[in-house]
């Protein structure tokens, strides 16, 4: 069989241009922003590429790697949001003295790790694209190293990060061990209910996944890492990975799984369940709005998985628009972050957003209408993630999840309230920097305007996600 | 007619809320004459849309339709007999609270301003919403604009209200969510005009129907759930309390008859009693509570809170009267509680104080100001010749025919409410000087002149003659109640 490596191009550019960038950091002096704008270059014309390429599926290396519309989606995905990450912290980084050459070089290897992930057709192929992704995460998690937090979090990621992909790598030797493969169509095909050793090894896998989209009950690194790593880095931990994440799940449940679906819900249930109770309880009492960020992404996660635990086609669809969404929402959370600047240093603290909508109004009303999207209020997009999720878990007739899922969205709005009431009604302390970040307020600025006009052409995305499945 | 006018008549505020967002205008005023003049084109606009509807048919008119979620679920607007009304109401009260944000708003003006739009925005989309998700969204999307004008612009528990009024709302709307949603998969459509037509299962009618009322409750509000208004009211600001007393209590009066009565006949049938229970404490109940208070606004917050339960109780009734008072008492409590938060207003403008006992022997002082109000508590405890006599009085025809415990019951509200709100004017307006700063006092001004005449005479105006809100409603009112009897009888 003659491999067509042209299904591969995306992944070989990315690659390649890596390195070469990296020869250029290594050969340059005072090089980060020639490399810093490289790598977006590569990030755009790594989309362009895959944009072009067709979606039909195709499966080269042994039917190990999987190129189809669905992998390409979550490919773009990655890369968009990873762009837009980059470029609204570049201010950041340049000022927190984060700007060493390697760091945008580590992005594009996690983004090269992840797109392995989403196309693997294999469990080899599978952890290698996973442990890439990891190990650049950790490294970016620790990068500010003259820093105590930031390198406390590196470690701690490290630590429980290398104890779930061991896990995840036992479950993957058990299934091959019951099923005799390792690659997701034949696992498929040998797996049924009474093959309980499977049932063990998915229970595995499925801790490495939830480990790393942070769903309860593997989160408690979550909150610790997020406040602990600089804003840039937790700003790319908060999103990409978890498009990633999400996009294994479903493709587990979707291919190797499909015949033990049963089993593997009613975990997805319980976790999901689990996630978004503890993402509205433990929210409400932070003051670090980056810790209320993780516990608030930990919420969004869990209804995402309500999504998948459908083990519907419709399921998985709105699972993956509402983390669509939920990437826009957090890249313009995030954003407002980087212009919350007061002496050179950038406030994290809730209490510094204290009546800022009377010296900052746009970035107030910027604020206003994230933490509403959030909190899933219509008419702005996160209403309608959530309501298609819930559509879905209604088709099953899962009435306790979507019911237990609308109630945590109301305990949730409380906490995106009481940040809105520190922005609004309070009186003012703080007359922040006015930074000239255009990056990151062109960032604010886009995901505004598409939570805001969502409402327009609320099935747009479900168009786009609909032709995913079809093939 | 192609013309998009009911998207029109909803578009029209938000986008003059948007340009006056991009406008730089430091000293607001062509702000307030941006949003008063838009307001009023939109009410004007909603004038013609009642004159040329044709109130010898119960069918939707006006209907727009565009596909919208796959084609599953469309962007479906349209008017009948009942909805017109309520519109109408909203854009005529939305120009009046522009005009006395003049007097009490002095921060972020313009923020306020486009608040105000964006809430007139949602609010007509709740009544002109043909499908059940449109519904949802224009309902829920009115926190956000209440939210903030309550939070920013209120008084000193500003907070507190706020996100009391929030939290209720929200948590009672979530279950009407889920109740949608499965609504769309029984019958595969969210579309109301096309929900009637399908019959929903028994099974499922009373747990949906109960779905609605969560919402429905918190909204109107029935008592329990009704602790919100209270404290919603009296932290915010003027414009917000007639906004939230005129329109956004009458969202679930118009819900019921929108959608629960006809979507779940059997299940209205059944509930009947629950509802007339609620009611009849909601009247007597709330009525007591509000010869206590010393507080003004407070005081007509519980009084909406009775009155709502006059309008609970006439569409349960389900006849004629019934419903037909209760939609004139929801269009008249509009007009008075909207007049009596104004009132409340003009002397806190002046005096900061919403507290009866700082008030006292106005009328000598004020007497342009005390005809008016007490033209308005005449009204509000049912007085014959203004608009709040004939909605009770319907109310109570309709309830004699079906129980006459809870007429009787209720009657006896109409008493308590003629207690506390003469006993409040007997307070406020006579009764002896408590504080030598009235003396000091101006009468109302030439704005607040404007917008209490104009109530003023459509108090008595509807009071006297109210054949043309009549006219409006009456074959829609006949039309439901058919409908409801047949799909009682094939059951």
């Amino acid at each position: 069989m003659i491999t067509n490596l042209n299904i591969l191009i995306p992944e070989i550019f990315l690659s390649l241009s890596t390195f070469s960038i990296l020869m250029i950091g290594v050969f340059l002096k005072k090089s980060f922003n020639i490399i810093f704008n490289l790598s977006s270059l590569i990030i755009i014309v790594t989309i362009a590429i895959i944009i072009s390429s067709p979606n039909s599926e195709e499966k080269i290396f042994l039917e190990s790697f999987t190129r189809d519309a669905f992998s390409n989606y979550f490919k773009v995905l990655i890369l968009l949001s990873s762009l837009f990450v980059l470029n609204s912290s570049k201010n950041f980084i340049v000022e927190n003295k984060l700007d060493k050459f390697e760091y945008p070089i580590i992005i594009l290897l996690s983004i090269l790790g992840m797109f392995f992930m989403v196309s693997s057709n294999d469990l080899i192929l599978f952890y290698l694209g996973l442990e890439l992704q990891s190990l650049s995460l950790y490294i970016l998690a620790s990068i500010d190293r003259d820093n105590l937090r930031s390198t406390e979090s590196g470690i701690k990621y490290f630590v429980l990060s290398a104890l779930s992909s061991g896990l995840l790598l036992y479950g993957c030797s058990l299934l091959y061990g019951f099923t005799g493969s390792t690659n997701f169509d034949l696992i498929a095909s040998q797996l049924n209910k009474e093959n309980t050793g499977a049932v063990f090894a998915m229970v595995f896998i499925l801790v490495g996944l939830a480990f790393k989209v942070s769903a309860v009950p593997f989160h408690m690194w979550t909150p610790d890492v997020y406040e602990g790593a600089p804003t840039s880095i937790t700003s790319y931990f908060a999103v990409v990975p978890k498009v990633a994440g999400l996009a294994l799940l479903i493709k587990f449940m979707f291919i190797p799984f499909s015949n033990i679906l049963l089993e593997w819900q009613t975990i997805i249930i319980f976790i999901s369940i689990a996630s978004m109770i503890l993402g509205a309880v433990a929210a409400m009492v932070q003051k670090n709005f980056k810790r209320l960020l993780a516990y608030s992404s930990i919420g969004h996660i869990g209804y995402a998985l309500a999504g998948v635990a459908t083990g519907a086609v419709s399921g998985y669809e709105s699972a993956i628009v509402y983390i669509s969404i939920y990437v826009i929402m957090n890249i313009g959370a995030f954003s407002c972050l980087y212009l919350l600047k007061k002496d050179g240093e950038y406030r994290e603290n809730i209490s510094d957003l204290s009546g800022i909508s009377k010296k900052h109004p746009l970035l107030a009303i910027s604020f206003l209408i994230i933490l509403f999207s959030l909190a899933g209020v219509p008419p702005l997009g996160g209403f309608f993630a959530k309501f298609y999720v819930f559509v879905a878990v209604l088709e099953r007739e899962m009435y306790t999840l979507a019911i237990i899922g609308l109630l945590t969205t109301v305990m949730s709005a409380f906490y995106y309230l009481k940040i809105i009431k520190t922005i609004y009604f309070d009186d003012s302390i703080i007359a922040f920097e006015q930074t000239k970040n255009r990056t990151a307020q062109i960032s604010i600025f886009a995901s505004c305007t598409i939570l805001i006009t969502f409402f327009l052409y609320p099935s747009i995305l479900n168009n786009l996600v609909n032709s995913l499945f079809i093939s | 007619m192609n013309f998009p006018i009911l998207s029109t008549l909803i578009f029209l505020p938000l986008l003059s809320s948007l340009f006056i967002f991009l406008s730089r205008d430091k000293k607001n005023n062509n702000s307030i004459y941006i949003s008063l003049f838009s307001s009023i084109a939109t009410f004007l606009l909603s004038l013609f849309l009642w004159y040329s509807l044709d109130n010898n048919s119960a069918e939707f008119q006006f209907v727009e339709e565009k596909s919208w979620i796959n084609n599953y679920i469309k962007f479906k607007l349209g008017v009948d007999g009942i909805s017109i009304l309520f519109i109408v109401l909203t854009t005529f009260i939305t120009p009046i609270c522009i005009i006395s944000c003049i007097n009490s708003i002095k921060t972020r003006v313009k923020e306020f301003l486009i608040a105000i739009l964006i809430l007139e925005t949602f609010m007509i989309g709740v009544f002109c919403s043909l499908d059940l998700v449109i519904f949802y969204l224009f309902f829920e999307a009115g926190l956000i604009p209440m939210f903030l004008i309550i939070g920013v612009w209120g008084g000193p528990r500003r907070v507190y209200s706020a996100f009391k009024f929030f939290l209720f709302t929200l948590l009672g709307s979530v279950l009407m969510l889920v109740a949608i949603i499965v609504i769309y998969w029984l019958t595969g459509t969210t579309d109301i005009t096309e929900i009637y037509k399908i019959k929903i299962p028994k099974d499922y009618q009373n747990i949906l129907w109960l779905a609605f009322l969560s919402s429905f409750a918190v909204k109107m509000p029935m008592w329990p759930v009704h602790t919100w208004l209270p404290d919603a009211h009296v932290e915010a600001p003027t414009a917000g309390s007639v906004i939230l007393a005129a329109i956004l209590l009458k969202m679930a009066g118009y819900g019921f008859l929108r959608f629960s009565i006809p979507m779940f006949p059997i299940a209205s049938e059944y509930f009947t009693p629950l509802i007339y229970s609620l009611s009849i404490i909601a009247i007597i109940y709330t009525s007591l509570v509000a010869l206590m208070q010393d507080d003004m606004k407070k005081l007509i917050a519980y009084s909406s809170v009775a009155h709502m339960g006059y309008v609970t109780l006439g569409i349960f009734t389900l006849t004629k009267q019934g419903i037909e008072g209760s939609i004139y008492q929801m269009i008249s409590h509009g007009l008075i509680s909207a007049a009596l938060f104004l009132c409340v207003g003009v002397v806190y403008d002046r005096l900061h104080s919403r507290m009866i006992s700082s008030y006292g022997g106005l009328v000598s002082y004020l007497p342009k100001y005390s005809f008016l109000f007490i033209v308005f508590a005449l009204a509000a405890l049912g007085l014959p010749g203004t608009s709040g006599f004939l909605g009770e009085f319907l109310v109570l025809t309709g309830a004699f025919q079906k129980s006459y415990l809870a007429a009787m019951l209720a009657t006896f509200g109409v008493v308590l409410g003629a207690a506390y709100m003469l006993w409040l004017t007997k307070r406020v307006i006579f009764g002896t000087i408590n504080n030598v700063e009235i003396k000091n006092l101006s009468d109302v001004n030439k704005s607040e002149i404007i917008m209490l005449a104009t109530l003023a005479f459509f108090v008595i105006f509807f009071g006297f003659y109210p054949l043309p809100l009549m006219e409006t409603f009456s074959v829609s009112v006949n039309s439901l109640i058919d409908n409801y009897q047949i799909a009682l009888i094939s059951n």
